[in-house]
């Protein structure tokens, strides 16, 4: 399959147009969704009138001359893309995988939206996903789980799984996800595709359906790291709408891809490697440190010593900042209302508990619980005290090194049912993951191998604060190096 | 720290949450598990820490958000209302309050 840059002046020159891409892809989601259950929505109609007026765009810009045409500003050409369905795109449903948000279609475009339309991109439709993003497997999805394209059997990983499985898939190039706790590079692990989580505040959440607010970022799959800096490059930056974005130049991603590795530092936590890593996991994380020693760069020690907190850390901030986030969802405004509820109070308790799914549940209560009046400073307060620890942890370890390198996942994708009766276990696959969000730090997964079995390993590198064209970087020199030439049994 | 039945009917209301027999007596073991599992922060010494407010960068934090006071463009109240499970009358229509 083509590269972004390779398709958009394909289609820019001529040599295809922005309707065909877009009628492929649209036909590949359909047939695949039979087995893969990774769109809820495909927007067959709206995306083809997009593709519609690129194309004429394109015609009318071409006449041009150079210094007057539009077609630079439309970096994205024509290239579809798929869109997680708790990130708003007008005329587009935004179920966020629960029933408590019925029929509802977002009146607005999240800013990340807005800048990819402008930029030329074709969006096909809307992916499943864990019940608002609360999940590491599709299984809390309301409308029934992804299947991951490499063994529909297993799990997809989640919380953004149907835009993994969307790209793994081939069905389009790249996708947005959101990343509170993994949600993108856990995914992408476990179908084998690049997954980046940006710096907190580099892109803006505005549009974004809040789950943690302190540790949402909308984040990119693709197969190419390449393919990650042209989308990224379109999104990062200031907007006024999201308060959280910071005024820090975006420099260009795709100039730096190239540079060479040799002499950077890559940081190995060897603690990270030890009790409750898969064997293959860490045969391939061993084997992916050893290419990158082949590449020129050189390998440290360093230390995270809170890491192994995080998840304790973060299933306290996170389910605290979800069961304000979902206060919201009451039955008034949009979405679902409980039937014949005879005073508001009832009417209230009805519509959340008909729809919201259990785990949504479970992390609202325990949000609750640690927020209340007599356990604040015992919980809450305790975590945040921690969080600033393990920022810390990562502020010393990059004094000594550009990235750190982890494994994305403790296991490979993992079989349906396996964990869904055990929540404690299933929030462990975001054991490297979480360290990222609490921290506010950048990182990414890049496919690194297959087990035994035929399923794919993700290595993950985590950088200081807005080193997302470092991170990009590294992950091109791996793919460059040792590329993933599998594809997974499902593909277009 | 044990959380029991009666503690998870107490949190469901907080939560606005009416939660049935079969989801308290399932919740109840998960939610101990998971808060025992968070205690094990106690064994830190944060007494000399202080707390992680948000998740700004040092740049976020810098970042001046202001702006002037001006009205901008709204939804409205049409679009505002249009996807309402009851709206009337350019209201939210609600079941009564006190019952």
């Amino acid at each position: 399959m083509k590269s972004i840059s390779n398709l958009r002046n394909s289609i820019v020159d001529g040599e295809t147009s922005a309707c065909g891409t877009a009628e492929a892809a649209l036909n590949a989601a359909e047939k695949l969704n039979e087995s893969l259950n990774a769109f809820l929505e495909i927007d067959r109609e709206g995306a083809l009138s997009r593709a519609k007026a690129i194309d004429a765009k394109i015609k009318s810009e071409t006449k041009m001359a150079d210094e007057t045409s539009a077609l630079p500003a439309l970096p994205l050409a024509g290239v579809p893309l798929a869109v997680k369905d708790n990130i708003c795109v007008r005329g587009m449903q935004a179920s966020c995988g629960s029933r408590i948000l019925g029929p509802y279609q977002p009146p607005y475009n999240a800013t990340a939206i807005d800048r990819l339309i402008a930029a030329g991109s074709v969006i096909i439709g809307k992916t499943n996903c864990d019940e608002f993003a609360m999940g590491s497997s599709n299984e809390n999805s309301a409308f029934g789980p992804v299947k991951n394209p490499w063994d529909i059997s297993r799990v997809p990983g989640g919380s953004s799984g149907g835009s993994a499985a969307a790209v793994a898939a081939g069905i389009v190039p790249a996708a947005l996800g959101s990343d509170t706790g993994g949600s993108v590079r856990q995914p992408a692990a476990l179908c084998g595709v690049i997954g980046l989580k940006p710096t907190y505040g580099r892109v803006s959440r505005y549009g974004l359906v809040a789950f943690g607010s302190s540790l949402d970022q909308i984040g990119v799959f693709a197969r190419q790291a390449s393919d990650a800096a042209a989308v990224l490059q379109v999104i990062a930056g200031r907007d006024t709408h999201d308060a959280t974005t910071a005024e820090v130049t975006v420099p260009d991603y795709s100039a730096e891809l190239n540079q060479d590795v040799r002499g950077l530092r890559i940081g190995v936590s060897r603690a990270l490697l030890g009790d409750g890593l898969n064997a293959e996991v860490r045969a391939a994380i061993e084997r992916s440190i050893e290419v990158y020693r082949e590449l020129g760069t050189e390998i440290v020690d360093v230390d995270l010593p809170h890491a192994k907190y995080a998840i304790a850390v973060y299933y306290i901030i996170a389910t605290a900042e979800a069961s304000s986030n979902l206060a919201r969802y009451d039955g008034v405004r949009y979405g679902f209302r409980a039937k014949d509820a005879p005073a508001l109070r009832n009417m209230y308790r009805r519509t959340r508990d008909e729809g919201f799914g259990a785990e949504v549940k479970r992390r609202i209560m325990l949000g609750t619980y640690v927020l209340s009046a007599g356990y604040y400073d015992a919980y809450y307060l305790k975590a945040q005290k921690v969080r600033t620890l393990l920022r810390q942890d990562f502020a010393a370890a990059f004094a000594n090194c550009d990235a750190v390198l982890t494994p994305t996942t403790p296991t490979p994708a993992f079989l349906f049912g396996e964990k869904v009766d055990d929540p404690l276990a299933m929030y462990l696959n975001d054991i490297y993951t979480v360290t990222a969000n609490l921290a506010g730090v950048p990182g990414i997964s890049v496919p690194c191998g297959l087990s035994a079995d035929g399923l794919p390993i993700g290595l993950q590198l985590l950088g200081p604060y807005w080193s997302e064209a470092r991170l990009l970087q590294l992950a091109h020199a791996y793919q460059t190096a040792r590329p993933l030439n599998a594809r997974p049994k499902v593909h277009a | 720290m044990p959380i029991t039945e009666a503690d998870i009917e107490k949190i469901a209301q907080l939560a606005h949450l009416e939660i049935t027999d079969d989801e308290r007596r399932l919740f109840a073991p998960q939610i101990s598990e998971i808060v025992t599992y968070v205690e094990q922060l106690n064994a830190i010494d944060t007494s000399a820490v202080e707390p992680a407010l948000g998740g700004l960068t040092p740049e976020g934090e810098q970042t001046v958000s202001s702006r002037r006071d001006e009205v901008q463009p709204s939804l409205g109240q049409g679009l505002a209302l249009d996807q309402a499970p009851d709206a009337a009358a350019g209201h939210f229509r609600v079941p009564k309050v006190l019952g």
